[in-house]
């Protein structure tokens, strides 16, 4: 469903990634876990094409992005990012129903969807549908950010720290949330991260990139038994008490 | 009151009015698209800006007289006048327009093009939304100072308000002046609320 075959990525003679290459089968999860700067994110651009790789390539449904024309991979990958982009001007259900609005649907059929994923996520259309993104909390944005990304039905999700901005309480429980919800869905995800926990508990694999390359590919399961020095440091924190 | 000044007064007023809505209309055909083309090209930039700053600095007067002699565009009359009076109003409209979209959050413009708009979609349907209102402050800039520009058309035969501001001028009449100045002061604050006003309505 995804694959990363050998890919590099430099910038100004810098290297971010380095032969990267990992699956992810179509209804799973797979969490790439790092530090800042791990070169994580830059993964992720590259699946929807918003980053090009210098070297090797990312197949989306056995096609090379730079093979698909962008608009069409991008209208088929939900993304969910930490600041969550919503659109300040739009209100919550403009917002959700952008990418179903953007493939021309009939307007009721998008209503109705919109109505649908809303009460999903937890905030009932009726109620928060009119509102503007500045009147909601952070909680509430990041849900509704999950639920734009789901509203055209994409077969691939993307999520960069989509939680990490949240405080520790609501960050758990948006998590949780989405947990179920994702394993509703079962869709084809990646999922990036630096949170160890997160990474445990919403993985199907998990990927732990240091310095741009893959330190440990493995089941989430297994992953409390990996040996590397940088898996070791990520695993301490599980020691040190609630993130 | 003598006679006849009221007419004139009216008369006057509207030729200035013309002078700056034409002006204006011209500026904003110009300045809006040229600032986003400079969105779009970086390199573009700093000399467009330094061409639209360096026509701001020439005093209005020398401006009006410069343009005289061209072919085309200069001459006598309010031809000259609306040319001189668009290339003040530029540098607000251009300026404001770069800034305004660039200003546009970087997380808003990223997830716009992950969900697969078209630059033109994001364009019209993020970008300008959400810098309409410092485009349109750099509009009502451009407004406020070109009606009182407009006042020196009068020099090299545009009309408008200025014909009282001079005439009054050169007969030491202090009635012809304040027949000008009043006017065009009055305009320019009406058309400051409006489109301040305007300006508040789209921040809501």
């Amino acid at each position: 469903m995804l694959r990363f075959s050998k890919v590099g990525y430099r910038v100004n003679g810098c290297e971010v990634l380095r032969d990267l290459s990992f699956d992810v089968e179509k209804g799973q999860t797979l969490v790439l876990l790092g530090r800042s700067g791990s070169g994580k994110t830059t993964a992720l651009k590259m699946v929807n094409a918003l980053l090009t790789p210098s070297s090797g390539e990312v197949l989306v449904e056995g096609r090379a992005t730079s093979a698909w024309d962008p608009i069409e991979l991008r209208r088929r990958i939900g993304y969910v990012i930490q600041e969550t982009g919503l659109f300040p001007h739009f209100t919550v259900a403009a917002n959700v129903g952008v990418v179903p609005r953007l493939n021309g649907w009939a307007p009721e059929r998008i209503a109705a969807r919109v109505d649908e994923l809303l009460t999903r996520v937890g905030l009932p259309a009726g109620e928060y549908g009119r509102r503007y993104p500045r009147e909601l909390s952070g909680g509430q944005r990041q849900r509704v950010g999950v639920a734009r990304a789901l509203a055209a039905d994409p077969p691939i999700l993307l999520f960069d720290e989509p939680f990490g901005a949240l405080d520790p309480v609501t960050r758990i429980e948006v998590r949780r949330e989405y947990t179920a919800l994702a394993r509703d869905l079962g869709k084809t995800t990646l999922f990036v991260t630096h949170d160890v926990r997160e990474a445990l508990e919403l993985g199907d694999r998990i990927g732990l990139l240091a310095f741009g390359q893959l330190q440990e590919l493995m089941p989430a399961a297994e992953f409390t038994g990996a040996r590397s020095a940088e898996a070791l440091a990520f695993l301490k924190c599980l020691d040190d008490g609630p993130a | 009151m003598r006679p006849g000044l009221a007419h004139d007064i009216l008369d006057l007023t509207s030729e200035h009015l013309v002078l700056v809505l034409t002006a204006m209309a011209i500026a904003c055909a110009i300045g809006v698209p040229l600032g986003i083309v400079l969105t779009r090209r970086e390199s573009w930039r700093s000399p467009v800006l330094g061409v639209a700053n360096i026509l701001q600095t020439i005093p209005s007067l020398a401006l009006f007289g410069f343009l005289i002699p061209i072919p085309l565009i200069g001459g006598i009359g309010p031809r000259t006048a609306v040319v001189a009076l668009v290339v003040y109003a530029l540098l607000p409209i251009l300026r404001n327009t770069m800034t305004g979209i660039l200003g546009v959050d970087a997380a808003v413009r990223e997830s716009a093009t992950a969900m697969g708009m078209t630059p033109r979609q994001i364009l019209r349907q993020v970008e300008l939304p959400l810098a309409a209102r410092t485009i349109l402050a750099g509009i009502r800039i451009a407004t406020v100072t070109t009606i009182g520009t407009a006042t020196i058309a009068a020099a090299i035969g545009g009309g408008g308000l200025g014909v009282f501001i001079f005439r009054g001028v050169a007969s030491v009449d202090t009635v012809q002046i304040l027949a000008g100045a009043v006017p065009a002061a009055l305009i320019a604050l009406i058309a400051d609320g409006g489109l301040g006003w305007i300006e508040r309505k789209l921040a809501a």
